[in-house]
C-alpha cells in the first residue's frame, strides 16, 4: 500500500511536527520512495530468527542501589528556555 | 617543515625531545586553521585562548618533569556531538544552538586526562544524519582535496580538518560509516570501534544501539594511539563493555603471521567505480605480496544491509529526538505567539458555528512542542523523524521494525561464518570518490546508498576503519575498508599497518593547505 499524504499528515502529529503543504508534498514523495526501498525486506526469509536489538547481547547489567550525587538542579535547569530555578515552566495544560 | 606536516606520533616525539614546546605546536595549528578553514569549513568553533592557556599548563608541568599523559600537548579536534564541559554543544542543529553542556562526554574526560589539548569542534550533518556534511545547518564542510566536493560524513569535519593538517588526530562517531566515509574520502584513517569499546556517555544519542566514537588521524599510529586513550570500561553507560582500554599502538608494526583476507564478491557489483575498483584489488594483490592468503567469503544477506538500517536507524532517532521538545533544553517556539494563533483558531472555528473545530484545536503544550521541532530541525532530520514514526506506528511495526531486526541478525551471522574462513574482510569503504557539493540535496535515497559498505559493520557490532588506498586520476583519494571480527581492533589495525607500510603513508597533503 503506497504512502499517502494522509499518512504524513498522521505521522506528523505523532511525531511532534508540524509539515508546511509544501514540505508535506515534498515528505510524501521522499518517504514513499524510501518505503518502497525498505519494502524489500520483505523478500527476506527471517523464519525462526529472533530478533536482534543490540550488537551486543549482553545479560542485564546491574548497579548497586546506593544514593550518589546527580548533576545539581541549577545546572539541570541551565539550557531550560523558561524556568522557575526550580523546575521547567510549560503552558498551562489543564482548562484556560 | 611546519610541525603540522608531521604525523601525531612524530609531533608527539618532538614534544618529549623538547624540540617543540606544546605552546608552539598549538600555534602552529591554530596559524594553519586561521589561514585555510575559511576555505574548507571543517570546525564550527576554534577554541584558541583555551587551547593555548592549555598547552601553556602542559608546557609547564614538563618542565617541573610531572608524570603526563600519552598525548600530552598534542591537537584533538572534537566532532560537535560529544558534551563538553562549559562549551556549546550544537550537532549542527538550530535545536541545540544555544545549549552549554552541563558535564564532560567520557571520551572527552579521557582526552583531558591522556593531556591532549581540545582545539576546537568540528562541523557535521545535523545530528550526525547524512553522509555530506551539507545537512550542518551552519555550514557545508568542503573536501580539501576538491573545494567543490563534500568530504562525506556525517563526520566530514573531523575528516576535513585532519586532511588539511589542521589538527593531527580528531574524534568522530559512527552510526552507519559516519567516520570511515568520511575518511576514505579525505585520505585519512578513519575507525569504528566493536560496538560497547567506547562509552556512548556524554554523546548526543542518534541510533543508541548503531552509535560508536572512534578516531580519525592520518596514519594507523595516530588512530591506534589514540583509539587507546577513549576505549576502556565506564559505569556510566550500560553498554559499555567490561573490558580494559585497548592496547593497539604498543604492537602495531608487528605484522599478523599467516593472515587471511576475506574479498566478498556481493562488494563488486554494479555501480561500483572502476578507478575504486581497480586500487582494491592493487590492495588486495598487495596483501598477497605480503604473504597473505585470499580467501572467498560471502555476504548473501548484505544486500539489504541499507534497508535494514533505514530501517533500525530512523526508528531509534525518532524516539531518541523526541526530548528534544523546547521545555528542557534546546529551541522554543515563541509562546505568545502561538497562545495568539490557537485563540484565533478556535475563535475561527466557533464564529462559522463548527464547535467540533474549535474543540479540535490542538492544546498549546501540543502546539509548542511541534513548532519548536518544526522550527528548529533541518530537512534531513525530520525524514528521519518521520520515517522512525511511521515505521513504528500501529499497523507497520512488525514489517518493518521486528522485520529489520531480524535481517539485522542475518546480517551478523553471515558475518560470523565468513570469520571462520578469514581474518579481515577487505574491500571498498565507498562505492565512488568524493561527490559534488549538492549532488544529493533532492535525492536522500541516493545519500543513503553511499553508506552501501559500511552499514554492515554498525548493525552487526563490528569494528571496522577505512585506510587510504591510492588516488583517482583526478587526485580523489580512495579508501580501502577492513573489517574484523568482533573485539579485533588490534588485529584490524596491524593488518592495516601492514598495508600501509608496504604502499606507503601516503603523506602528500591537499593543494589547499
Amino acid at each position: 500500500m503506497p504512502l499517502t499524504r494522509q499518512d504524513v499528515e498522521k505521522v506528523a502529529l505523532l511525531a511532534r511536527l508540524t509539515l508546511t503543504d509544501a514540505e508535506a508534498e515534498a515528505m510524501t514523495s521522499q518517504l514513499a520512495g524510501i518505503v518502497d526501498y525498505v519494502d524489500q525486506l520483505a523478500q527476506a526469509d527471517v523464519e525462526g530468527v529472533e530478533p536482534m536489538a543490540q550488537a551486543v547481547e549482553s545479560a542485564n547489567v546491574f548497579q548497586q542501589d546506593e544514593v550518589r550525587a546527580g548533576l545539581p538542579r541549577e545546572f539541570a535547569l541551565r539550557n531550560a528556555p523558561r524556568h522557575s530555578d526550580a523546575g521547567y515552566l510549560v503552558p498551562a495544560v489543564l482548562g484556560d | 617543515m611546519s610541525p603540522t606536516e608531521l604525523t601525531a606520533a612524530r609531533q608527539l616525539e618532538l614534544l618529549a625531545s623538547g624540540d617543540s614546546s606544546a605552546e608552539e605546536l598549538v600555534s602552529n595549528h591554530l596559524a594553519l586553521i586561521d589561514s585555510v578553514d575559511g576555505s574548507v569549513g571543517a570546525f564550527l568553533r576554534v577554541d584558541h585562548q583555551g587551547a593555548l592557556a592549555h598547552a601553556r599548563a602542559i608546557d609547564g608541568r614538563r618542565a617541573r618533569g610531572e608524570r603526563l599523559g600519552a598525548l600530552a600537548g598534542l591537537p584533538v579536534a572534537v566532532k560537535d556531538i560529544l558534551c563538553q564541559t562549559g562549551e556549546r554543544v550544537t550537532c549542527a542543529s538550530r535545536m541545540l544552538e544555544g545549549f552549554t553542556s552541563p558535564y564532560d562526554a567520557t571520551v572527552v574526560a579521557k582526552l583531558r586526562a591522556a593531556d591532549a589539548v581540545l582545539i576546537g569542534r568540528t562541523n557535521m550533518d545535523e545530528f550526525a544524519m547524512g553522509g555530506s556534511t551539507e545537512n550542518s545547518a551552519f555550514q557545508p564542510t568542503r573536501n580539501p582535496w576538491d573545494l567543490e566536493r563534500s568530504p562525506g560524513g556525517s563526520s566530514g569535519g573531523a575528516a576535513a580538518c585532519v586532511a588539511a593538517r589542521m589538527a593531527p588526530l580528531s574524534i568522530g562517531t559512527d552510526t552507519g560509516g559516519s567516520i570511515r566515509q568520511p575518511a576514505g574520502l579525505c585520505g585519512v584513517v578513519g575507525l569504528k570501534p566493536t560496538y560497547g569499546r567506547v562509552s556512548r556517555f556524554g554523546l548526543v544519542a542518534f541510533a543508541s544501539s548503531l552509535d560508536q566514537v572512534g578516531p580519525l588521524a592520518r596514519t594507523t599510529e595516530g588512530a591506534a594511539m589514540l583509539l587507546d586513550a577513549i576505549t576502556g570500561h565506564d559505569p556510566f553507560d550500560s553498554t559499555s563493555l567490561a573490558l580494559p582500554p585497548t592496547a593497539a599502538a604498543a604492537n602495531l608494526a608487528k605484522p599478523l603471521e599467516n593472515l587471511r583476507i576475506g574479498v566478498v564478491a556481493e562488494h563488486y557489483a554494479e555501480g561500483l567505480d572502476a578507478e575504486v575498483e581497480a586500487a582494491v584489488r592493487a590492495a588486495i594483490r598487495q596483501y598477497q605480496s605480503l604473504g597473505a592468503e585470499v580467501v572467498d567469503v560471502s555476504l548473501p544477506n548484505s544486500k539489504y544491509a541499507v534497508a535494514t538500517y533505514y530501517v533500525i536507524a530512523p526508528c531509534e532517532a525518532s524516539s531518541n529526538l523526541a526530548r528534544y521538545d523546547g521545555i528542557h533544553y534546546g529551541r522554543r517556539a515563541d509562546e505568545s505567539a502561538i497562545a495568539a494563533a490557537l485563540a484565533a483558531e478556535r475563535k475561527a472555528a466557533l464564529d462559522a458555528g463548527d464547535q467540533a473545530a474549535a474543540d479540535a484545536v490542538e492544546p498549546a503544550l501540543v502546539r509548542l512542542y511541534r513548532q519548536s521541532r518544526s522550527e528548529a530541525f533541518g530537512p534531513e532530520v525530520k525524514r528521519r523523524i518521520m520515517l522512525g514514526a511511521y515505521a513504528l506506528s500501529a499497523g507497520y511495526y512488525d514489517a518493518y521494525y521486528l522485520k529489520a531486526l531480524k535481517v539485522r541478525r542475518l546480517i551478523r551471522q553471515d558475518f560470523d561464518a565468513a570469520f571462520q574462513k578469514c581474518d579481515l574482510i577487505v574491500g571498498p569503504t565507498t562505492a565512488g570518490p568524493a561527490s559534488k557539493l549538492g549532488s544529493f540535496d533532492d535525492d536522500p535515497l541516493g545519500m543513503y546508498l553511499l553508506d552501501l559498505y559500511t552499514v554492515s559493520a554498525n548493525l552487526a557490532g563490528l569494528p571496522a576503519m577505512s585506510l587510504p588506498c591510492g588516488k583517482t586520476k583526478s587526485g580523489l583519494p580512495i579508501g580501502l575498508h577492513l573489517i574484523a571480527p568482533p573485539l579485533e581492533e588490534e588485529r584490524l589495525l596491524r593488518g592495516a599497518r601492514m598495508y600501509e607500510a608496504a604502499a606507503g603513508q601516503f603523506v602528500e597533503k591537499p593543494a589547499c593547505c
